[in-house]
């Protein structure tokens, strides 16, 4: 019988069969960060433990830190410098090659990891954070693990993993006008709902996923774990070979040739059989916003908050009646046109070069609404100066938004800088969850573009209707 | 209960062994409960793994979370439930984020087991490594099992027997549950997952070497 790519990824690494479908797999990458690898280094190292091939395990700082100009060690968080300053030895002491604060390879771990081409196709790689399936784009068998399996993959470099099960999403036909990766993603989950995907590695598949540039297709991968699925996959292409050439950390000469040969093996056989399978019509996708709490709580733009009493099952009545409660809207009140408070365009979801392109596209000589908090921050150093060097921040700067250093920032709210209390943000993250963006703040997740438009608007807007 | 985890180094190699449990359970039947929610991001201040029983349900705990003035109605914080070893949940318990401090929270706080109809993935891993029993059973039987729970109060004892695989409420009704035999195995002995991969050894290091040769652009 023909075997899934995840399959033959998992064959690739096997080092032992464990039983019960638990398997030894080799760990060819470990990245970490400052907030969750911090504490797999000290695990290590008050265990007595080493980091075994050093040369294989990368860190970055982009949770904690921050994301003003000037920024260095201290941060608005409390306590934030003692991750900074504690990561940077466990990170010398080990012996690791890290991504430092003024370091110009320093950004958002899953964006510089394939930047850098530290991930490559057909690798297995971890990190202590739930989006490492963002770099299923590559054909790359990465996900997210604790802090706990992070110690094991260092110290062992491998880990002991339940084979999940396999699903296939067809993405098929073309995208319209207005309507991005982002779209996809949240499309399926609101379809599927945020447990869609549990206990499944997905190959993502269809024409619409071949045609999609690759940092589109690591917004697709990047939401895999929202629809609770164990990782995503994009088997490796033409466009996939050609974004990895040349990158800092790729094979050169020989070598990769010989990489480009295995790598094109890469692919599902064509018999091969899944345990389940999604077909999508991209035709149906329109720019689609979240209204709740979970990343299945979409709405397409020109659609309606729904009504509790029109849920499919009494659990979800009662989820839709809390987020509602929570995101203060009513039943049945359009989506568009919602006043928002902030604007947020970052994440390892969207704050790639692509993405910026794109939304300034949409705010050109355009400006933000009164009173509203437009923020932009890239996802990387290395996509700080391209932008900058294209004059995109110049751009977001004349139409009002806020031009950052790259981080995390405030995709998530740590204990430093937030959105205020009660308010209303679009955000091209990728977690809606109470208080994600700050205590009580309320996240709608859009695509960039959709984020950027409703900046302008002062509400949530069309970006179609912009033209 | 509370703190009986926190006092001396969480850390160490090798972790409580699981073999029964008798205790009240505390139903939070919320679906969807997310690991923000079961640790909030600023709870989690310090770069170990300990002091964070305090920050856990800190959003639902406290009516002032600064100042950590309890809510009264939130379930951990009136007794019997205080001391409960055991949690009953909605489906997708502990989904979202990896943070596994959410787990250490858990477990400082001294909940042994969750008894859920399903887990976030990750956080049910993150459960296994760190002593903590995650067991699914159907929402009809989760359910019922948290009417019983909060009917009976300190009386309404559970009983888990991991080695027979089987639950059994307050009012005596049993359930078998699955788990695979790797998690029990080392959930029973108390078992550290590093030194048990260490013993093949041998085996990681020859598969490097042959790998070496057929994947050499892995080896930076
Ligand atoms: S950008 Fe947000 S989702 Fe991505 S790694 Fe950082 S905190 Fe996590």
């Amino acid at each position: 019988m023909g075997r899934t790519l995840v399959q033959k990824l998992w064959d690739a690494h096997t080092v032992a069969d464990l039983g019960d479908d638990a398997t030894l797999l080799y760990m060819d990458r470990v990245f970490l960060h400052e907030r969750t690898g911090s504490v797999s280094l000290k695990g290590l190292e008050s265990a007595g433990r080493k980091v075994r091939n050093p040369e294989q395990v990368f860190c970055t700082m982009d949770h904690i830190v921050d994301t003003l100009p000037g920024r260095g060690d201290d941060t608005i968080m409390p306590s934030g410098k003692d991750f900074i300053t504690t990561t940077r030895a466990a990170a010398n002491a080990a012996g690791i090659t890290l991504f430092d604060i003024g370091d110009d390879r320093q950004g958002i771990v899953h964006v510089v990891s394939a930047e850098q081409g530290i991930t490559l196709p057909g690798l297995t790689q971890v990190c202590p954070d739930s989006h490492t399936c963002t770099l299923g784009a590559l054909g790359a068998l990465a996900w997210g693990i604790g802090s706990t399996e992070g110690e094991h993959a260092l110290a062992t470099k491998t880990l002991a993993v339940n084979k999940p099960k396999s699903m296939r999403i067809s993405f098929d036909g073309e995208l319209g006008f207005g309507v991005t990766a982002k779209d996809m993603i949240l499309h399926l989950i609101g379809a599927y709902t945020a447990a869609g995907g549990v206990g499944h590695a997905i190959e993502f598949a269809g024409s619409a996923i071949r045609s999609l540039p690759q940092e589109n297709r690591f917004t697709v991968c990047n939401m895999a774990v929202e629809f609770a699925a164990f990782t995503g996959l994009i088997p490796p292409d033409d466009t996939t070979i050609e974004y990895v050439h040349g990158r800092p950390y790729a094979p050169t000469g020989k070598t990769w040739d010989a990489a480009v040969d295995y790598w094109r093996t890469l692919q599902a056989d064509d018999d091969a059989t899944y345990d389940k399978d999604i077909s999508i019509d991209c035709a149906d996708i329109v720019p689609t916003v979240t209204w709740g709490n979970s990343p299945g709580h979409t709405v397409q733009i020109d659609g309606a908050v729904p009504d509790p009493s029109n849920a499919p099952d009494a659990n979800t009545q009662t989820s839709w009646a809390r987020a509602l409660e929570y995101m203060d809207l009513k039943p049945g009140m359009p989506i568009e046109g919602v006043p928002i408070d902030a604007a947020f365009i970052g994440s390892c979801t969207n704050s790639r070069i692509a993405d910026l392109r794109e939304v300034v596209k949409v705010v050109k000589g355009r400006r933000v609404a009164e009173g509203v908090k437009a923020i932009v921050v890239p996802g990387s150093s290395q996509v700080k100066l391209a932008a900058e060097a294209e004059g995109i921040d110049k751009a977001l700067v004349e139409a009002g938004f806020e031009w950052r250093e790259s981080g995390c920032s405030m995709c998530f709210y740590a204990g430093g800088e937030s959105f205020g209390d009660q308010e209303r943000v679009i955000s091209s993250t990728n977690r809606n969850f109470e208080n994600r963006q700050g205590p009580r703040t309320r996240t709608h997740l859009a695509s960039p573009t959709s984020v950027a438009a409703s900046a302008l608007a002062g509400k949530i807007a069309d970006v179609r209707k912009l033209g | 209960m509370y703190g009986s985890w926190g006092k001396g180094p969480v850390m160490t190699l090798t972790m409580q062994k699981f073999t029964t449990l008798s205790s009240v359970a505390a139903p939070i039947m919320r679906v969807n409960i997310d690991t923000d929610a079961i640790i909030p991001s600023r709870e989690m201040k310090g770069v170990t793994k300990d002091g964070l029983s305090v920050g856990m349900f800190a959003n639902w705990r406290y009516t002032d979370v600064d100042a950590r003035v309890e809510n009264p109605d939130f379930i951990l914080n009136k007794a019997p439930f205080r001391d409960a070893e055991i949690l009953l949940s909605g489906e997708n318990f502990g989904c979202g984020s990896s943070r596994e401090h959410a787990v250490w929270a858990l477990k400082e706080w001294g909940i042994r087991c969750v008894i859920a109809p399903s887990f976030g993935t990750i956080f049910f891993g993150n459960c296994v490594r760190n002593g903590i029993l995650p067991v699914a059973l159907p929402e009809t039987v989760v359910k019922a099992f948290a009417e019983s729970a909060e009917a009976g109060a300190q009386t309404a004892i559970f009983v888990i027997d991991l080695p027979s695989q089987m639950v059994t409420g307050p009012t005596g009704d049993s359930h078998d549950f699955d788990i695979a035999p790797a998690d029990k195995e080392m959930l029973v002995e108390g078992l550290d997952p590093i030194g048990l991969t260490l013993k093949r050894d041998d085996e990681i290091l020859a598969f490097r070497k042959t790998d070496e040769v057929k994947r050499p652009w892995v080896y930076l």
